[in-house]
């Protein structure tokens, strides 16, 4: 399919898919392994102004959106769904500086982060604090010229790895929602500290950690917005950065239909190649099907909030649904088409299969993401009505 | 410092057609890339710029097509490229190459040092480097894996042998070829591409750098493609039998008949 990328679209893709097929696949099973995390391939990325695709012009990057992040997401994870994770999970914590950050916050933050020489984190989730993120407990209490933050977040991606965390605490226990802000935190700030590293099913190349505040002193300027809008930033930032998830998914489907398809022709059973049989073509050919639909309504998502648009949760949570269920769905069958190869460890879809699936959990599980779609879609009649 | 990059226009090792009549590659109908040597070549050069300043520039002589590839190389750091082509370099052997390289360098200017990469792909010669340096009177160093230092009208180097490595001193201006240990060229950058996309080849004629017909290409070729194969490098063992007395005294008698040693 012909998506009419711009030219510069295209340049970032190529250099992506360079990345992804000469740096990343040939390290990624060893990566899963031993859950080591991806600095030298952040370097690359940094090489080649990759890291600051989505970051305007003037704080150094190359002044592109939603889509260029996600493009890049996408080819990153065809080749490892966790080490793209090192860009994605930047994005994720970047995005509420470019959203609600004022002229010092861009020009301290953004610069740095666009050249590659800091990844960004966002910290949201709290042990109670889930799905209903309304929850959480951290607190930041005014003191003088600083706030003082106390709490625990848990399962941040680029924990520890990161220099630059925006963290959702409470400032107003009272107002419950309303009562959340958004801060940017240094990694080395005192009083900030990170616990164990998950060991997770997938995604291993990435870093999930806790992030442990404990009377943790961050000057009053990195309140990012003003007190209360921490609900309203976190919201915002997540809008924009589903899209990233699902290119994510996109890439993963990608890689593990491509391993599929390779192997149906290379693979010969009663004295031809299996893709010769129907039952297999069948199901190669729903995996392009799905594949195909996922990634244009991720793309097409993706200009309409480059385009300005206003609201897009619903868009955007459909687009997160839609290519994260494929990429589910599309892993299994890939290791289903390669039959014993796939299941083992030496061939690279079983991997894949364990990364798809925390598409469909984090950055809002699915079922979340229906809510928000049926509520949108509710909203919409009503509106009408009026 | 004023460097000088040399590369070549191979074709792409996934399909190779050869001209049945003259021997040589046709080098019209491949895909073609930068001879992988002269990638690390051009990475040397940037790398030395960023750390001395000054500037790179990428020079090859081939068709026309090659303009494009040598545009792509300003997207890792090169700040001009020129291509020679003209019909009167074609069918040129490393000779009538070196002869135009050399026109060329002269036309550019002033330089401090001239990089290339240890040998080519396709004709595995090496011989361009050292013969590009020869015909303009300055010092080289081959298989240069390391710059241990350079500076004004001086730098140091290790220079890859077959078990080990030597320390050359040389002048600048000077030559080198490179071998693909010296370093890991970087991929290219957005801007850099941005920057490619609006960068101009200069192209020059045989006219244009003032080259003697009657030393370009073929009619300049001392040498003809009869046929091409992979020399075989064998080096024969002899082993030698019997007590260890009978052993020395057969190992003295060879090295006697064969002079490297002498009876006093």
């Amino acid at each position: 399919m012909n998506y009419f990328l711009t030219e510069e679209q295209e340049m970032i893709k190529e250099l992506a898919s360079r990345i992804a097929d000469e740096k990343i696949a040939p390290i990624a099973a060893e990566y899963d392994r031993e859950g080591k995390f991806p600095h030298e391939i952040v370097e690359f990325l940094a090489q080649s102004d990759l890291c600051g695709v989505y970051i305007e012009e003037k704080y150094g990057g190359l002044g592109g959106g939603v889509f260029e992040m996600a493009l890049v997401v996408e080819e990153l994870s065809r080749a490892c769904g966790g080490i793209a994770l090192a860009f994605a999970g930047t994005g994720l914590g970047t995005y509420p500086i470019i959203l609600y950050g004022n002229e010092e916050q861009k020009q301290k933050y953004l610069p740095d982060i666009a050249a590659g020489k800091k990844l960004a984190a966002f910290a949201l989730t709290e042990a109670d604090a889930g799905s209903d993120a309304a929850g959480i407990r951290t607190t930041a209490v005014l003191d003088g010229d600083h706030y003082i933050l106390n709490g625990t977040k848990q399962w941040i991606t680029n924990g520890g790895e990161a220099e630059v965390y925006t963290v959702i605490a409470c400032t107003d226990k009272e107002k419950g929602a309303r009562g959340f802000s958004a801060f940017i935190v240094d990694r080395d700030t005192p009083g900030f500290t990170f616990g164990k590293k998950e060991d997770k099913m997938g995604i291993r190349a990435s870093s999930t950690r806790e992030l442990i505040f404990n009377d943790c002193r961050i000057p009053r300027e990195n309140l990012l917005g003003r007190e209360g809008m921490g609900f309203i930033v976190a919201m915002k930032t997540l809008d924009r950065t589903r899209p990233g998830v699902a290119a994510q998914a996109l890439g993963i489907a990608t890689g593990a239909f491509n391993a599929a398809l390779k192997y149906s022709r290379e693979r010969y059973q009663f004295g031809q190649p299996i893709s010769s049989f129907q039952a297999v073509q069948h199901m190669l050919a729903d995996m392009a099907i799905q594949i195909e639909a996922a990634r244009a309504l991720v793309y097409q998502t993706c200009r309409y909030i480059d385009s300005g648009a206003k609201n897009f949760s619903k868009e955007s949570a459909m687009a997160k649904v839609m290519a994260s269920d494929t990429a589910m769905k599309v892993t299994i069958d890939a290791i289903q088409i390669m039959g014993g190869y796939g299941y083992m460890r030496e061939y690279p879809v079983e991997k894949m299969m364990r990364d798809a699936k925390i598409t469909q959990i984090y950055e809002g599980t699915n079922q979340i993401q229906r809510n928000v779609i049926a509520l949108e879609l509710v909203k919409e009649l009503s509106s009408k009505r009026k | 410092m004023n460097i000088i990059v040399c590369v070549k226009q191979v074709p792409g090792t996934n399909e190779v057609k050869i001209n049945r009549e003259t021997n040589t590659i046709v080098r019209e109908s491949a895909e073609a890339i930068i001879n992988p040597f002269d990638e690390h070549a051009i990475e040397e050069g940037v790398r030395l710029k960023e750390k001395t300043g000054g500037k790179v520039t990428v020079l090859s002589m081939g068709i026309p097509k090659v303009a494009d590839l040598l545009r792509e190389t300003i997207a890792v750091g090169v700040d001009d490229a020129v291509l020679l082509t003209d019909r009167a370099f074609a069918g040129a052997d490393t000779l009538a190459t070196s002869y135009a390289l050399a026109m060329g360098i002269r036309k550019l200017g002033e330089f401090d040092l001239i990089i290339c990469g240890k040998q080519a792909i396709d004709g595995d010669t090496a011989q361009v480097g050292p013969s590009l340096a020869e015909k303009l009177g300055i010092p080289h160093a081959t298989y240069v894996r390391k710059i241990e230092e350079i500076r004004d009208g001086y730098m140091r180097c290790q220079r890859m042998t077959d078990d080990g490595y030597e320390v050359i001193e040389m002048p600048l201006p000077a030559l080198i070829t490179v071998v693909k240990e010296i370093n890991e060229p970087r991929l290219p950058s957005i801007k850099g591409k941005l920057k490619a996309k609006k960068t101009e080849v200069k192209v020059l004629s045989a006219e244009d750098i003032g080259a003697d017909l009657n030393l370009c290409g073929l009619k300049g070729s001392a040498t003809q493609v009869i046929k091409t194969f992979t020399p075989v490098h064998e080096v024969k063992a002899e082993m030698i039998d019997g007590t260890a007395r009978e052993q020395a005294r057969t190992l003295v008698d060879k090295l006697l008949s064969m002079q490297f040693v002498k009876r006093t």
